[in-house]
């Protein structure tokens, strides 16, 4: 094969190509590490480990040899800069965490690691996962690889996961791992036409991940289809005693759930995503989705979730209190960046300076907002507030799912992927983007993002389906039945 | 509920975050952006509901009361921005 088919392969082909002896591990990796290197002008990989490709294919090879291989063994893949990994630096895309090399590595890192996957490096997102453009990172911004029609200018490949969404979209790699606090899964992948899973809250352990809003963040698989999303899912799930909040429940075998059989479910279409000023495209692939599942022979039924409109601004207390809180531990003592301090300096100059110097304005501008939410006199009014709203949020979804809704459609974004550089004074404008995704994190429910169709520019729009809690393998099968009768295939034209 | 310059700085210095005195009136502005956009939740009925204290219905699982981890002071201390004799260093503290 050659090295543009390699790295164009699904995890399960190549799984399957590497058990047959058709391709080794080593080869695979090679053909991913050039593809990498010839493709710097889309600033996904922000820290290449070739090293350590190479050292884990040859030992995955062997595995496979031995008869000893999980299904990710020898699969190269991406991950996240917010997860830490031993030994290789782990930023969160932040300057003030600039020279950290973690001395342990993240459970989900880990188990990937122990299935045999062959990590290729570090990805690019946004500072801390703060933002949906990829444009706060230290590093730079990574690009999409798909353009608009005939035109040059730079795309956003979303984020926060903006890295992983662009590295697996331009086949630098097979899938990459995500995280997602408010949408920075599925927004992402949405807008470079890949899937992209949220797992229910507490199915992926949050242990050595960099911590930003830790009742909503999950990471998840983002991958090029719904069977990987399956197969690198289970991978990534399962109880972790060093999370409190990781659950202990049994990770079934995903990838057996994918019959595409959907008959008799019930999809529900909430009324309340159908906003003001949504582009047609949109809407017309919102019809479309929601007229597949129903030939596929599901019930589509019409349903309310009432408090929707509150969840963006609920979201926007919960999350900056809760980083607010997190990110008090960048403080220039332990690890990481510290200022040059001035004659006379003392610990609290350290600290401001430091925290001014390392943090972007994004980061600093939600860890303010936090404080200020949950300062004293205002913790009722904000903070307490926003977590009733969070608590009516979460019933809506348990109203619609007990009266008999198997999944959710919705659109996964308000628009296709926009330009980079594009005006940012009111940040408020950058936080619509998670409209349709937050409800999800704030309720701790599994949603995927799966690409079904083009604009008319050509670039890639995405579906977003939402599952009741633990249920993945339902809710992988109705995406499955999408993503079939959607039959996207289309690739960026290769232009970096 | 208006964010004011003064009210900016003290928010800034709970944060312990730098920010300079010509900085602040943006700050504030930036604040009132997006605290008239939260302030939307005031218009949710909310009488009766409880605060959300974690989203999936679950007790807070206990593990034994035993040392797991310890005596690997190097490893703790290999990222410090300044360690020295086996501590962190810090500027004074104290007078």
């Amino acid at each position: 094969m050659s090295d543009t088919a390699l790295t164009k392969l699904t995890i399960a082909d190549a799984r399957d190509a590497l058990r047959m002896g058709e391709v080794s591990s080593t080869e695979l990796t090679e053909a991913c590490l050039s593809a990498i290197d010839a493709a710097d002008a889309l600033g996904a990989f922000v820290h290449k480990t070739p090293e350590i490709a190479m050292d884990r294919a040859k030992a995955a090879d062997a595995r496979i040899k031995a008869g000893d291989a999980p299904d990710m063994c020898g699969i190269p893949v991406g991950i996240k800069d917010l997860f830490c990994t031993e030994g290789v630096a782990s930023q969160a895309a932040s300057k003030i965490l600039e020279g950290f090399r973690p001395e342990y590595e993240s459970t989900v890192s880990g188990q990937l690691k122990d299935a045999g996957a062959v990590m290729l490096g570090k990805l690019n997102m946004d500072e801390f996962a703060m933002g949906s453009s990829n444009e706060t990172s230290i590093y730079g911004n990574a690009v999409n690889p798909w353009r608009k029609g005939n035109s040059d200018a730079a795309l956003t490949p979303g984020g926060s996961s903006g890295g992983s969404a662009s590295a697996v979209a331009a086949d630098l790699c097979l899938a990459a791992t995500g995280t997602d606090t408010g949408g920075s899964i599925r927004q992402p992948a949405a807008f470079t036409g890949i899937v992209g899973l949220k797992p229910t809250y507490g199915r992926c352990s949050r242990w050595g991940v960099v911590a930003f809003a830790s009742s909503l963040d999950q990471a998840g698989p983002m991958t090029k289809t719904v069977r990987d999303a399956a197969i690198m899912g289970r991978a990534m799930m399962g109880h972790d005693p060093k999370d409190s909040t990781s659950a202990n429940q049994a990770v079934p075998d995903f990838e057996a759930m994918l019959t595409g059989d959907v008959r008799g479910k019930v999809i529900g279409i909430p009324k309340e995503y159908r906003m003001d000023g949504m582009p047609d495209e949109i809407e017309t692939l919102w019809s479309e989705g929601t007229a597949m599942l129903k030939e596929a022979g599901a019930e589509i039924r019409d349903i309310t979730l009432p408090h929707t409109k509150y969840a963006l601004p609920a979201y926007y207390v919960i999350a900056p209190a809760e980083a607010s809180s997190n990110l008090a531990r960048y403080d220039g003592v332990r690890f990481g960046y510290r200022a040059k301090l001035s004659q006379g300096d003392g610990i609290t100059e350290m600290y401001e300076k430091t925290r001014a110097e390392g943090f972007g304005p994004e980061v600093k501008r939600r860890v303010m907002i936090g404080t200020y939410v949950l300062s004293a006199g205002f913790y009722d009014a904000y903070y307490n507030r926003a977590r009733r709203v969070r608590a009516l949020i979460a019933r809506d979804f348990e109203t619609v799912f007990a009266d008999g809704i198997d999944a959710i459609l919705t659109p996964a974004t308000p628009s296709a992927a926009f330009e980079l550089g594009q005006d940012v004074s009111d940040p408020v404008q950058m936080y619509l983007n998670d409209v349709f995704t937050v409800t999800v994190n704030l309720a701790g429910l599994p949603g995927i993002a799966v690409p079904a169709g083009m604009d008319r520019t050509g670039l890639p729009l995405g579906l977003q389906l939402i599952g009741k809690p633990w249920e993945e393998g339902e809710l992988l099968n109705t995406a499955y039945a999408l993503e079939q009768a959607a039959g996207f295939v289309e690739k960026p034209a290769r232009w970096w | 509920m208006s964010i004011d310059i003064a009210t900016a700085a003290k928010v800034a210095k709970l944060a312990r975050i730098k920010v300079e005195n010509h900085d602040l009136p943006a700050l504030a502005e930036e604040f009132n952006a997006i605290l008239g956009f939260i302030e939307q939740l005031e218009e949710v009925d909310v009488e009766g509901v409880e605060p959300m204290v974690s989203v999936t219905p679950m007790p807070l699982p206990r593990r034994e009361d035993v040392v797991t981890d310890g005596n690997q002071p190097q490893k703790v201390l290999s990222n410090a921005p300044d360690a020295r004799e086996g501590f962190f260093s810090v500027p004074k503290v104290v007078e």
